[in-house]
């Protein structure tokens, strides 16, 4: 993620994007100084595992579309990719150029293959293979789906994702703010994946619409990819107060509609994930004044990426460490402040950081909205109805992403839990969705 | 600070740097702010017969986002009037007399011709000829530049010719688009030049424009072969001026040029027997004040070594500059690397596995960490890994002591 174009008094807006388009001076500069390093180690540190030097060895000879062509092959996303995944983290993080100079903008350089790509017209990349005569169902179309969706559909299968939205994309649709991740991106890399014939059922809720019953008897293969749900209660009194928004609500409502009813001057946001971030910095760029994060613990505890916290710093946007919040106070249904109790941070017997509130040290701020970012819901009940062993809303899995029902994999968010290997994010879910259609094609192919 | 100064078949200079005959000394504006930047001196562009020059005369090679390491042309000599050339000659003389003014000349074969233009030049008071015998494009084709320098019974001729009504220095300006170039040295010394410059521009075509067809440059969809020079063909010419250097039959000064942009390079050069350098490129690529960082960088240099005396530097390396058949083949270097420096790009890894001697390997330590490890037993020195390697310093090539010659002696 690139500078914060917010200053003081400027308005910036939804659309005005947190990353600078590398100019081609600067695209040919980056790409040159890439030292084509042998079994690269930031091939390994993608999780899709993009042959990074390759598709920039590309860029700098001025074959682009043979250099998205490399990016996309290895990775469903890598439009979206090249926005929003945390590359300190993980390709840039390993460069070996990142001790004694600065890193490849891997990213950036990502990101300008594929937008290039992007502006083609009728250029086929992939072709599927000879139709395997199997039926795979997909369920839900975020990266995880849509990633394995391509590959089934690749290796010749036919492919039918069920998607509760009125569009595919999952949270690269509607849940990643526009100023990060366009919406037109994901649509053209779900584009990608409809032209190789793959049928799709928007608005069909699995478990509501459609019975599990039915889709395994149905199918050859399902691959579970419905990701997680909307935020949990905050489990206070007045969360029901008009003014008081679901993060994901407000920040899907903005990616579609570009705008909301009521902001107002002072917003509280609870959490410090990176979907706090994403919540606080949108409801700065609607035009809030004072947007405050509210967290339990501490920085140290935050999960959102420091590169995240900075952004979210020169975007204006304050933080409070170790303030619970106790309840929502309302003026005639509104909301109009939230209460808080300080917190102190201890270690219990599990070796767990807690935060507990210390009795007295409330405090009241007057707010207009409050926005609630403290994670996602399970979809639990879904789970239950596929009879496939889950642990806390998680779906158990194994290397390959196979649940204990055969022929029934589950991918992306859905399998996401603290502390095992990988992380929530958009290119884990994709190669993820990647491995389980490989590991699904040799069962039903028997090979 | 050292002196930098020299003197080159009696032409006294303030420093080694002059600039070579281009487009740089097309003109006395040019010359003087030259001078005024720093320059010892300068080589006018060629003066002869008129002409007339095509456009889109040059063209560049970029590599991997470096621009110009190379360059090529196929421009003649001046085309501007030969009064007015002379009467700014005469102006940067008076108005600088202690820098080095050059004329560069071109004639026909003609005996008559030569005297006449020799004689004309002289009159303005430069410090000295230096014979274009080596422009290889366009004047060429019309016997003369290279057309003579590639043969050297002409040379020896048409140096005597000159030699016969000069009364100052005459330098003879070698071109590399022959096999040898000692032989039209030897040619030149003959024929009485007092010292020899090399080199000119190497026969070239700088490329094709993909999208229509053309080679580079092209002159309204055609091309010809044209001059090639830069930074890519340093090595070319310091072998040339390294060879006469040590050829005990070429006793005469040698001014060398072909790459040389930086005080390294003329340190180099000098290094080989150049008692001065010529530049064009670098200077059409950066401008005059190039100059400054040579100086000063060459000052320091000198002073580094503990040599009072530019001079002293001159023709330092020729002694260690041998034929083949003279190395030892018993001396034995491997490569050696820092694994505190190491990047792990793999890059030495996979040169030497490609393309070298299949002799460093990839060993997981204690640690996880692959380290990059050579086979010292196998490695047959030959520098490739050190070379790849992005890392100054990371990789070295240390001497060791070998039972028995890998050749097997
Ligand atoms: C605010 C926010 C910001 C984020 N920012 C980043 C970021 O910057 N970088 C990054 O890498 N990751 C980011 N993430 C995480 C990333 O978006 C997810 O890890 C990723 O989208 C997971 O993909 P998925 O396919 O598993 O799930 P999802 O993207 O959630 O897709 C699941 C899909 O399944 C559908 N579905 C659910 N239930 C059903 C059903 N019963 N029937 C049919 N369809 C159903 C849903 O409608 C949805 O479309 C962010 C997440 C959020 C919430
Ligand atoms: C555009 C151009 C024109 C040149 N014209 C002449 C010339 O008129 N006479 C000459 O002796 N050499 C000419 N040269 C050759 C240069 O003097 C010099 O020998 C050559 O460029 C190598 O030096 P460099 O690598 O520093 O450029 C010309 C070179 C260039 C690039
Ligand atoms: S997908 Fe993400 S991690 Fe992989 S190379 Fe691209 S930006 Fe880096």
């Amino acid at each position: 993620m690139k500078r914060s174009q917010a200053t003081e008094g400027d308005h910036v807006s939804l659309d005005d994007l947190v990353y600078d388009e590398l100019t081609r001076m600067q695209m040919l500069r980056e790409a040159n100084r890439c030292l084509y390093c042998y079994d690269a180690p930031c091939i390994n540190a993608c999780p899709t595992h993009i042959n990074i030097p390759s598709f920039i060895k590309k860029i700098a000879t001025d074959n682009l579309i043979g250099s998205a062509k490399v990016i996309m092959e290895a990775n469903a996303l890598g439009a979206s990719c090249a926005r929003v995944c945390p590359t300190d983290d993980l390709c840039e993080g390993a460069c070996v150029l990142g001790e004694s100079d600065t890193p490849i903008q891997i990213g950036n350089l990502q990101r300008y293959a594929t937008d290039h790509l992007r502006r083609q017209k009728n250029i086929t990349l992939f072709h599927t293979a000879q139709p395997s005569g199997k039926r795979v169902a997909v369920i839900g179309g975020g990266p995880s789906g849509l990633s394995a969706a391509r590959e089934l559909a690749l290796l010749g299968h036919d492919v039918t994702i069920f998607e509760a939205h009125d569009q595919l994309g999952g949270l690269c649709a509607y849940g990643i703010v526009p100023f990060r991740l366009p919406l037109e991106v994901v649509l053209w890399e779900v584009d990608q994946v409809l032209n190789l014939g793959v049928t799709v059922h928007l608005n069909t809720q699995v478990g509501r619409d459609i019975l599990v019953d039915e889709m395994i008897q149905t199918y050859d293969g399902i691959i579970l990819a419905f990701g997680l749900g909307r935020v949990p209660s905050l489990k206070i009194p007045g969360e029901d107060l008009s003014g008081v928004w679901d993060a994901i609500e407000l920040i899907e409502q903005i990616k579609m509609e570009k705008r909301v009813d009521f902001i107002g001057e002072k917003v509280a946001v609870i959490g410090a994930g990176n979907t706090a971030i994403d919540a606080a910095t949108s409801a700065r760029r609607l035009g809030a004044r004072h947007v405050t994060i509210y967290y339990r613990k501490t920085q140290r505890e935050m999960t959102a990426y420091p590169f995240e916290y900075e952004f979210a710093k020169l975007e204006g946007i304050e933080f409070r460490w170790q303030c619970a919040p106790q309840r929502i106070l309302d003026e005639n249904g509104h909301v109009s402040a939230i209460e808080f109790v300080r917190t102190k941070v201890q270690t219990d017997e599990m070796g767990n950081v807690i935060a507990v509130p210390e009795i007295g040290t409330e405090f009241t701020a007057e707010v207009d909205t409050v926005i609630r970012a403290i994670g996602q819901r399970k979809i639990t009940e879904l789970i239950k109805s596929f009879e496939v062993e889950e642990q806390n809303g998680v779906v158990r899995v194994n290397g390959e992403f196979r649940t204990n029902r055969p022929h029934v994999f589950a991918v992306g968010d859905a399998v996401f839990a603290k502390g095992l290997k990988g992380e929530a994010m958009v290119v884990e879910a994709t190669e993820q969705g990647k491995i389980a259609a490989i590991s699904l094609d040799r069962t039903l192919c028997g090979w | 600070m050292a002196d930098l100064s020299v003197n080159i078949a009696g032409i006294r200079s303030p420093n080694p740097f002059w600039l070579a005959s281009a487009p740089p000394t097309n003109s006395g504006y040019q010359v003087m702010h030259a001078f005024e930047a720093g320059w010892g001196g300068a080589v006018w562009k060629t003066l002869g017969d008129p002409i007339t020059n095509v456009t889109s005369r040059f063209a560049a090679l970029h590599l991997n986002g470096q621009r110009m390491i190379g360059m090529n042309n196929i421009e003649l000599i001046t085309d501007r009037p030969l009064e007015d050339n002379l009467k700014e000659i005469r102006e940067v003389k008076r108005r600088f007399p202690k820098h080095v003014v050059i004329a560069s000349l071109m004639m026909e074969c003609n005996r008559e011709r030569w005297h006449e233009l020799v004689k004309r030049v002289q009159d303005v008071g430069v410090d000295g000829f230096e014979l274009n015998f080596g422009c290889p494009h366009g004047m060429s084709e019309r016997g003369m530049g290279s057309a003579v320098g590639q043969v050297p019974e002409l040379i020896a001729m048409t140096t005597e010719w000159v030699v016969e009504v000069a009364q100052v220095p005459v330098i003879v300006k070698l071109t590399p688009n022959i096999t040898d170039i000692r032989y039209t040295a030897r040619a030149a010394v003959q024929g009485g030049a007092h010292a020899i410059s090399m080199i000119n521009t190497i026969n070239s075509l700088m490329g094709v424009d993909l999208e229509t067809g053309y080679p580079i440059p092209n002159v309204d969809g055609k091309g010809a072969h044209g001059g090639y020079c830069g930074p890519a063909v340093k090595p070319i010419a310091l072998n040339m001026v390294a060879e006469c250097a040590r050829d005990p039959s070429i006793n005469i000064p040698i001014s060398g040029i072909g790459g040389i942009s930086t005080w390294q390079d003329t340190a180099e050069f000098m290094s080989m027997g150049a008692t001065t350098v010529q530049v064009c490129t670098a200077v059409m690529h950066h401008g005059f004040r190039i100059v400054e960082d040579m100086i000063d960088g060459l000052a320091r240099y000198l002073d580094r070594q503990g040599m009072s005396f530019a001079t002293d530097l001159i023709g330092r390396s020729i002694d260690r500059f041998k034929d083949w058949g003279a190395l030892d083949l018993q001396h034995q270097v491997v490569a050696q690397i820092d694994q505190t420096r190491c990047i792990h790009c793999n890059k030495c890894y996979i040169a030497c596995e490609d393309a070298a001697h299949q002799c460093i390997d990839r060993v997981v330590d204690a640690k996880d960490v692959t380290q990059l490890v050579v086979d010292v037993e196998e490695c047959v020195g030959c520098n490739l890994c050190a070379m790849v390697c992005p890392v100054d310093d990371c990789i070295s090539m240390v001497a060791v002591q070998r039972e028995e010659s890998i050749w097997g002696h």
